[in-house]
């Protein structure tokens, strides 16, 4: 088991030296690598807000009704809601389920590219198909992650802020002041440094397993399940080691 | 022209290619035949790079493909066409965008220009305009192959490789394509490899025949010949057929 461990780091790193390397045609790059942006990271728009709001929503609604205590302040549940967010929902949490959709579109992508000798196709022409495939994958979705975080906040935010609106389980003026009370700007580059690195990880790891699979559709989808357990595994990993280290 | 000297290829410890030498000549279309696992599509892998022979040499005009640099290996990658046996064309491009890839990638030609020798190696293998801006997947197989080949032959190749062209066609594409590759080897004075084991495809286009068994050349020769040969796996191979049998009966008499 350790040997095979080894070996799959080995070939995840020659992977990647393969991947970051000079592109064969820049003009192809910057073709694909918007495209890459808006499959992998305009089109999860989507999910991030339903899911964002409808935590926002459930995070506001919990911490009211279980946080009855007379000597909490009123305004805590929008304090707790933002340092939730910005913490670890936006970041991880939703990492998580990017590593779900993206990452298995990414490696069934490639998987079904490899397994129709798409990929040999590639290599054939005298194409670099790691550095081709998923380069612009891994910028694309980096690049967008950011986005994707500060906009699941605000949505988070905004959910609570609904809850507040139109129930009368907080007020609109406790929850505003819970938002602003204390904040720490950090936070929030602390929220987007860590997307960078989960960004990378789902695209990375998932291009990885689609890149070596090999036979048939069952073998594609098997390689889609192994890129998805496997990055959420490195994200959780990561994520106590970045936490660790931006947060001291 | 390519030369193969002293191949050996295994995987796991299993021996799949032995001591394999042969020559392959420009403006002929050479086959490589055998039976399914005999050995064929790793030969044809090991002398386009695809898979890293262990022993032996790949001589692309005097080139050899084993000592050379990956760098190096590209750059010859870009002599070479390929058809796969399921067409191997991307599915996120059309028609058009498959042939222009190639072209876009390896050449400094204006869009104008790509577009054109595009459009002319598609004309070239017979296919329709109307199918330019069509996904691969709402094309007929046949036309897929075409395709296939237009791209191959996109940049010039100098040496074209095609791993079983005729499989899941019907007779009448068969025939089509085996037809189309000819004529592309010696219009263009290409080294053509085919891998097939589709006997009207051997009788039909093979200059120059290899016959592969358990791993081991046993027989090269060209399609008069065969016939006429007392090989035994060639035998075994080509009469397996009663069809076959028949028709050397009929000319024994």
């Amino acid at each position: 088991m350790l040997v095979e461990f080894i070996k799959t780091v080995g070939r995840y790193a020659q992977l990647m030296r393969r991947t970051f390397s000079k592109p064969d045609s820049w003009k192809m790059f910057w073709r694909m690598m918007p495209r890459e942006m808006v499959k992998l990271g305009v089109d999860t728009i989507g999910i991030i807000v339903i899911v964002s709001l409808f935590i926002g929503v459930i995070m506001t609604m919990q911490t009211v009704m279980n946080t009855e205590n007379p000597l909490l302040p009123r305004y805590s549940t929008g304090l707790v809601l933002r340092d939730t967010l910005l913490l670890e929902f936006s970041s991880s949490i939703m990492s998580l389920l990017l590593a779900g959709k993206v990452g298995s579109n990414i490696a069934s992508e490639i998987g079904s590219m490899r397994i129709t000798e798409q990929i040999d196709a590639l290599e054939v022409m005298g194409v670099n198909s790691a550095n081709y495939l998923i380069l612009p994958k891994i910028v694309g979705l980096v690049l967008f992650m950011p986005v994707l975080v500060i906009l699941s906040s605000f949505l988070g935010l905004a959910g609570g802020m609904g809850v507040a609106y139109f129930t009368d389980m907080i007020t609109i003026d406790d929850f505003v002041y819970g938002i602003q009370y204390a904040f720490i700007p950090f936070y929030l580059t602390q929220a987007v440094i860590k997307s960078l690195f989960f960004g990378f990880i789902i695209s990375s790891v998932s291009a990885y397993y689609g890149y070596f699979a090999y036979g048939g559709a069952l073998d594609v989808g098997r390689a889609s399940t192994n890129a998805v357990v496997n990055s959420s595994i490195l994200i959780l990993l990561s994520n106590i080691v970045l936490t660790q280290i931006l947060l001291n | 022209m390519i030369e193969v000297k002293n191949l050996y290829k295994s995987f796991d410890g299993k021996e799949v290619l032995r001591d394999i030498s042969t020559t392959f000549y420009n403006g002929k279309v050479n086959q490589i035949i055998g039976q399914s696992g005999s050995g064929k599509t790793v030969l044809m892998k090991c002398i386009i790079g695809l898979y890293k022979a262990d022993r032996g040499e790949v001589l692309y005009d005097d080139r050899d493909l084993v000592d050379m640099s990956d760098k190096e290996v590209k750059l010859l990658h870009q002599e070479v066409g390929m058809l796969f046996q399921g067409s191997a064309l991307f599915d996120s491009q059309s028609v058009l965008e498959n042939v222009m890839f190639p072209l876009e990638m390896f050449t400094n030609k204006t869009k104008k220009e790509i577009e054109e020798r595009a459009t002319f190696c598609l004309s070239r293998v017979n296919i329709d305009p109307v199918a330019f801006h069509l996904a691969p997947s709402e094309i007929s197989g046949g036309m897929q192959k075409r395709v296939a080949i237009a791209r191959a032959i996109a940049l010039n190749p100098k040496y074209l490789f095609c791993d079983e062209p005729n499989s899941g066609l019907d007779p009448v594409t068969s025939i089509v394509i085996d037809k189309l590759i000819a004529e592309i080897t010696q219009e263009y004075n290409i080294t053509t490899i085919v891998n097939t084991h589709d006997m009207n495809s051997i009788m039909e286009t093979g200059d120059n025949i290899v016959l592969i068994k358990k791993g081991v050349k046993a027989w090269q020769g060209s399609r008069s010949e065969i016939f006429h040969s007392d090989n035994e796996a060639l035998n075994d191979f080509v009469f397996a057929s009663q069809l076959f049998k028949d028709v050397r009966n009929s000319q024994n008499q």
